[in-house]
C-alpha cells in the first residue's frame, strides 16, 4: 500500500451539517463540521455539553433521529463516499468498516439475550462463517478487553454484569468484524471513576494494537492530554479549532480554546478528571439561521465584523491546525477547499 | 426462579382460598339452604331434616372443611335440576368452552399484534390511524352486537359460515372472532405502546450500529422485548373472554360452560352455578400462574436472579 495521504486516511468529512425541526423553528446542531481521521490515529472531539458532538457521530454512522435531516459536500469511508447510499448498503457498513460505542452501557445491549448472541450476530451478519468460529471470536475479543473466563460469560444475560464489564462487551461487539473506524462517544462518562481510566486505556491500546482510526468524545481534558493524537474543539454546533495535541495544549488558538484551557492549571500536564471550564455567558440557541461567529456574545476579544458574515474554519500560521476566528487566520482558501491544509 | 415460582405458586394458593370460601359462602347468599332445598310446602319438620341430613346444622367451619375435601376430590355437589353430579355435566361442557377460549385468543393476538407492530413502525401514519381504528372500533361494538352483525353478513345474507351447534370447524369461526374481538383492542395499544418504546431504547439503536437487517431489528430485538407485557394482559383478559362466553355462547347455541352457566341461572340450580364460578376461577388462577411463568420464560432478568 503506498503511503500517501490517501490510503491513511480512514474517515474524510466535509461541511456536514444536520437539521432537526423543532416547535420552535429549525433547530441546527451540527454546522459546517469537517474533520478527518487517519489509521492508527485518535482524534479526540471536545467541547460542552450540547454542542453536537453526539449528533454528529450519529450522522457520520446514519444513525440520527428520523425527523433530523443531514447533508454534506463529502463523506468517505477509506476512500468510499457513504453518504447517501441506501439503508441497505450503509447496513452492510456499519458494524463491519465501522461502529460506535454509545454512552450508556447500561441501556445499550438487550436485556433478552445473551452477550454470546449479542456478539456472535455482529459477526455473522458480515461474515460468512460458523457460529462456531464467531463463539471463538467472542471469546476472543471478551479476553482482549479483560475479561477473564470470558467463554463462560456468553452465556450470562447483561443484567448479570456491571456497567463496566457491559462497557467492555461493548468494545468487543464494536470490533468483532476488525473496523476501520471506530466512535466511542464519551464511553465512560455513565462508569463508576475508578474504572473511567481503565476502559479509556483499554481503548487506546486496542486502537493501537489493531491501528484503527478512532473518534473519541469526552469530557475529560486530562484524557485528550493522554491519548488524544489531535483534538477538535466544537462549539454551538460547530468546528472551531482542530490541531494536533501539542498545538491545541501548548498554542491553542482560538478564544473558547483558550477559554478552556484557562481552567486547568498546566496546560498539557493536566490533571486527570479536570473538566471543561466555566466561560461566563450562554451557548446561543441553534434555531435559525446565525450569522457571525458563534462565540461572539462570550468572547473577551469580540471585536467589529465578529458578528457578521460567516466565519470560516481557515488554516493558522502552523501546518495541520486550523481555526474559526478572525484573529487567527492567514488569509487563504478555506480549509474545506484544501487538501494539504487540512492534513 | 425457583424463588420466583414458588412465590408466584404461593400467590396463586392464597387467591384459591380466598375463591373456595368466596364459592362456598354462595350456598348461603340465596337465604337459608335447607329451606331452599326442601323446596315449596315443606313443614317445619321436613326441613329441620333436611338440615341434618345435609348437615347445614354443624359449624360454618366445619361445613367449609367437608365442602373444600369434597371439592378437591372432585365432587362438586349434585343439580337437583339435572339429577347428575355437577362435576361431570361440568367437564363434559368444559373442552368447547376451552376450544371456544383458545381460538378466540388466537384469533386476538395473530390480529392484534402485527397491527400493533405495524402501528408502531411509522406512528401517526395512514397505517397507525388504520390500525387504530380497527381497535377503537373493537372497543365501541358490544361484543353481542358483533355477533349478530358477524351471524346477519356471514351466515344469514352471504351464507358462508354455519349460525349454531358445533358441528364442524367452522362452528367456531364466527363465535371466535366475537369473542376475540373484544380482547384485541387492548393487546394492540399495548403492543405499539411496547413498540414505540422499545423502538427509542439504546439497545435498538446498538442493533442497528452492529448493520443488523431492519427485520431482524424489529422481530428479534424490539418484538421480543414489547411482547413481554401483552402477555400478562392476554393472561388476564382471557379469563375476562371466559366470562364473556356466556353472552356467545348462548348467541351461537354452543354447548360449553357458558351457555349452562346461563341456563344454571334461568333455572336457578344453584350447586352448578356455584361450581361453574368455582372452576372457572380456579382456571383464572392457573392462567394468571401460567403467564407469570411464561414472562420469566421471556424476560431473562426474572429468569436468571
Ligand atoms: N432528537 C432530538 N431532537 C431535538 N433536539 C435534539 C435531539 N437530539 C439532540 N438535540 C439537540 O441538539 C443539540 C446537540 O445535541 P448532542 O449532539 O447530543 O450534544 P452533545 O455534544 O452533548 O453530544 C442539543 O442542543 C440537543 O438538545
Ligand atoms: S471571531 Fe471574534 S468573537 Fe469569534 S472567537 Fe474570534 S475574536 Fe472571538
Ligand atoms: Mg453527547
Amino acid at each position: 500500500m503506498p503511503e500517501n495521504s490517501h490510503s491513511k486516511r480512514v474517515l474524510e468529512v466535509k461541511r456536514l451539517n444536520v437539521e432537526i425541526p423543532v416547535p420552535t423553528g429549525l433547530l441546527r446542531p451540527v454546522q459546517d463540521v469537517s474533520l478527518h481521521v487517519d489509521r492508527g490515529e485518535t482524534l479526540c472531539v471536545v467541547g460542552e455539553s450540547g454542542c453536537g458532538k453526539s449528533l454528529t457521530s450519529l450522522a457520520i454512522m446514519d444513525l440520527l433521529p428520523t425527523k433530523a435531516k443531514r447533508a454534506c459536500d463529502e463523506m468517505r469511508l477509506s476512500g468510499d463516499t457513504v453518504f447517501d447510499i441506501g439503508e441497505r448498503a450503509m447496513s452492510d457498513i456499519r458494524g463491519d468498516r465501522m461502529s460506535m460505542i454509545f454512552q450508556e452501557p447500561m441501556t445499550s445491549l438487550n436485556p433478552a439475550y445473551t452477550i454470546g448472541n449479542q456478539l456472535v450476530e455482529a459477526l455473522q451478519r458480515h461474515r460468512n462463517v460458523s457460529k462456531a468460529q464467531a463463539r471463538d471470536r467472542a471469546i476472543y475479543l471478551l479476553e482482549k478487553v479483560g475479561i477473564t473466563a470470558a467463554a463462560s460469560r456468553l452465556g450470562q444475560y447483561p443484567h448479570q454484569l456491571s456497567g463496566g464489564l457491559r462497557q467492555r462487551v461493548m468494545i468487543a461487539m464494536a470490533l468483532m468484524c476488525g473496523p476501520d473506524l471506530i466512535i466511542a462517544d464519551e464511553p465512560t462518562t455513565a462508569l463508576d471513576v475508578t474504572i473511567q481510566a481503565q476502559i479509556l486505556h483499554l481503548l487506546s491500546d486496542l486502537q493501537r494494537e489493531f491501528q484503527m482510526g478512532m473518534i473519541l468524545i469526552t469530557h475529560d481534558l486530562g484524557v485528550v492530554a493522554r491519548i488524544a493524537d489531535r483534538v477538535a474543539v466544537m462549539y454551538a454546533g460547530q468546528v472551531v479549532e482542530t490541531g494536533t495535541a501539542e498545538q491545541i495544549f501548548n498554542a491553542p488558538q482560538h478564544p473558547y480554546t483558550r477559554g478552556l484551557l484557562d481552567c486547568i492549571p498546566i496546560p498539557g500536564k493536566t490533571k486527570r478528571g479536570a473538566r471543561l471550564g466555566a466561560i461566563p455567558g450562554i451557548v446561543p440557541s441553534l434555531v435559525g439561521h446565525m450569522s457571525g461567529c458563534h462565540f461572539a456574545s462570550r468572547c473577551p476579544q469580540a471585536h467589529e465584523g465578529c458578528e457578521t458574515g460567516d466565519i470560516e474554519l481557515l488554516p493558522t500560521a502552523q501546518p495541520g491546525h486550523v481555526c474559526r476566528c478572525l484573529l487567527t487566520q492567514t488569509p487563504g482558501t478555506p480549509v474545506h477547499e484544501t487538501e494539504g491544509a487540512a492534513s | 426462579m425457583l424463588y420466583y415460582t414458588l412465590k408466584r405458586l404461593g400467590v396463586a394458593v392464597l387467591v384459591a382460598i380466598t375463591v373456595s370460601v368466596l364459592s362456598f359462602s354462595m350456598i348461603y347468599l340465596s337465604g337459608d339452604p335447607a329451606v331452599a332445598l326442601a323446596g315449596e310446602g315443606a313443614s317445619n319438620e321436613d326441613i329441620e331434616n333436611v338440615r341434618r341430613v345435609y348437615g347445614f346444622d354443624r359449624p360454618i367451619i366445619l361445613q367449609y372443611g367437608s365442602w373444600l375435601v369434597q371439592a378437591l376430590q372432585g365432587n362438586l355437589g349434585h343439580s337437583n335440576y339435572l339429577k347428575a353430579p355437577v362435576a361431570s355435566v361440568i367437564f363434559e361442557r368444559l373442552p368447547t368452552t376451552m376450544l371456544l377460549g383458545a381460538c378466540s385468543l388466537a384469533f386476538a393476538l395473530l390480529l392484534a399484534i402485527p397491527l400493533g407492530v405495524v402501528a408502531a413502525i411509522k406512528p401517526n401514519s395512514i397505517l397507525d390511524r388504520i390500525a387504530l381504528s380497527v381497535a377503537v372500533v373493537g372497543q365501541a361494538m358490544p361484543s353481542f352486537w358483533f355477533a349478530l352483525t358477524l351471524i346477519l353478513w356471514l351466515g344469514i345474507t352471504w351464507r358462508l359460515l354455519p349460525i349454531t351447534g358445533t358441528a364442524s370447524w367452522k362452528n367456531f369461526i364466527m363465535p371466535s372472532m366475537a369473542l376475540g374481538y373484544y380482547l384485541t383492542p387492548a393487546v394492540m395499544r399495548l403492543t405499539r405502546a411496547g413498540m414505540l418504546d422499545v423502538l427509542s431504547s439504546d439497545y435498538i439503536r446498538t442493533a442497528r450500529a452492529k448493520g443488523l437487517r431492519p427485520m431482524t431489528v424489529l422481530f428479534k430485538h424490539a418484538l421480543r422485548n414489547a411482547i413481554i407485557p401483552v402477555v400478562s394482559l392476554a393472561a388476564v383478559q382471557f379469563g375476562f373472554m371466559l366470562g364473556g362466553s356466556i353472552v356467545i355462547e348462548t348467541i351461537f347455541a354452543i354447548n360449553g360452560l357458558g351457555y349452562l352457566a346461563w341456563e344454571s341461572i334461568q333455572r336457578a340450580d344453584l350447586p352448578m352455578m356455584q361450581a361453574i364460578v368455582l372452576v372457572l376461577s380456579i382456571f383464572y388462577i392457573l392462567l394468571t400462574f401460567l403467564a407469570d411463568m411464561l414472562n420469566a420464560f421471556l424476560d431473562p432478568r426474572i429468569r436468571v436472579a
